[in-house]
């Protein structure tokens, strides 16, 4: 049940972009159509999941244990890059297609604040490893979700008339106070 | 002298990084839901530019090509665990509002941004003035957001009563309020650098 609970949480409620404002950057980045916008999801789903899950048993098993945690900021942003440098690597000896479809996509993620994020809040809420896990996976659906959708009013807005100042940026982050104020409709759905 | 001034002026006007290179966009939507909290972030941001922009353009020379961004994510995220430490123990009620925040200054697209494209290429005390110029840039940008927010919100301004409570727009503090007054923010900055 609880795995349920922290699901919608981290889908609806506390939405990653719109309402802990992570991952930002991926997110006006390459938001421009519906198809990088999937790809981009993809991959945040898959490194996230797997960076949790790593970042988790580090904490616990050698920070923990030898009273090093002051040192949580610094191990984990290395074994994130180097964990998505290693994946990349892996993908393009395995999986062709895949590689093609993510490729691009996994450089942008290891700058991606959601992940490093993702892993300093399951430790913070001290989450046990499945639950950190089932978190990140939802949180990377939750940003999927965000990111289709405002990619999806991107290329509708595209076709319009826009005013001068507010091309670009502006219009963006309007639209994504916009997504913002939709999704705080959710908000009291479920409690943690 | 005059180039020395210009760095500076570059990164808070000129290059200014939240309102020109759009760099940096989770902590500075996130954190500026009071004019404190903002400036805080700013000044915390600015502490970990000038060092990191310092001491990397130190090693520059001695770290070979192909592991420089890793070897400037260590120096980075070392002066943010030093911050993060210093702030804990002398100020906890800003640590606490800015909390997850604050590790994230490792991941902020600015600092890192700066020591490729500016500290990796120039002497130290340029890279410092670098740093101080994008760290009061970025300190502005945010102590502006959270001012209007903070006013338009609560009515208050850097805790002081404005505008009678009751007429404050609580959305403006909640997360749609912050993608709005930023996009207004830009849209302004926009169209005063066309005309000049």
């Amino acid at each position: 049940m609880i795995y349920i609970t922290i699901f919608i949480a981290a889908v609806f409620v506390n939405n990653i972009v719109l309402s802990q404002f992570l991952g930002i950057c991926p997110f006006l980045g390459v938001s421009k159509k519906i198809s990088t916008a999937l790809g981009m999801s993809g991959g945040v789903a898959f490194v996230l999941t797997l960076s949790t899950l790593i970042t988790w048993l580090i904490f616990r098993y050698l920070l923990e244990p030898f009273e090093l945690a002051f040192l949580q900021t610094i191990s984990f942003i290395l074994v994130i890059a180097a964990l998505v440098q290693l994946v990349e690597i892996i993908i393009k000896k395995i999986s062709q297609p895949l590689y093609q479809a993510l490729g691009v996509y996994l450089p942008l993620i290891s700058t991606n604040c959601a992940i490093l994020g993702v892993a300093i809040l399951v430790i913070q809420k001290e989450y046990n490893l499945l639950e950190s896990v089932v978190f990140a996976f939802s949180t990377a659906i939750g940003f999927g979700l965000a990111l289709v959708l405002f990619a999806g009013i991107r290329e509708q807005l595209s076709h319009t008339k826009i005013p001068k100042g507010m091309q670009g940026t502006p219009i963006a982050l309007l639209v994504a106070g916009l997504l913002a104020m939709a999704f705080m409709g959710f908000s009291g759905i479920v409690k943690l | 002298m005059k180039n020395k001034v210009g760095i500076i002026l570059n990164g808070l006007i000129k290059e200014n990084p939240t309102f020109v290179l759009v760099l940096g966009m989770c902590p500075t939507l996130a954190t500026t839901t009071s004019a404190i909290n903002g400036i805080g972030m700013g000044l915390a941001t600015a502490f970990v530019l000038i060092f990191s922009n310092m001491v990397i353009s130190l090693i520059k020379n001695l770290v070979p090509d192909n592991v420089r961004i890793p070897s400037f994510i260590v120096v980075i995220a070392t002066f943010v665990t030093i911050l993060e430490l210093v702030m804990q123990a002398y100020l906890p009620a800003l640590h606490e509002s800015l909390g997850l925040f604050i590790p994230l200054i490792v991941v902020n697209c600015i600092v890192l941004g700066r020591a490729e494209a500016f500290a990796s290429k120039n002497s130290v005390l340029d890279s410092a003035l670098d740093g101080i110029g994008m760290g009061l840039g970025f300190t502005f940008a945010l102590g502006l957001l959270g001012m209007i927010r903070e006013l338009l919100g609560a009515g208050t301004l850097f805790g002081l009563q404005i505008i009678p409570e009751d007429y404050g727009m609580l959305m403006f503090i909640l997360a749609p309020g912050a993608f709005v007054s930023l996009a207004y923010l830009i849209a302004i900055v926009n169209r005063i650098r066309k005309v000049s």
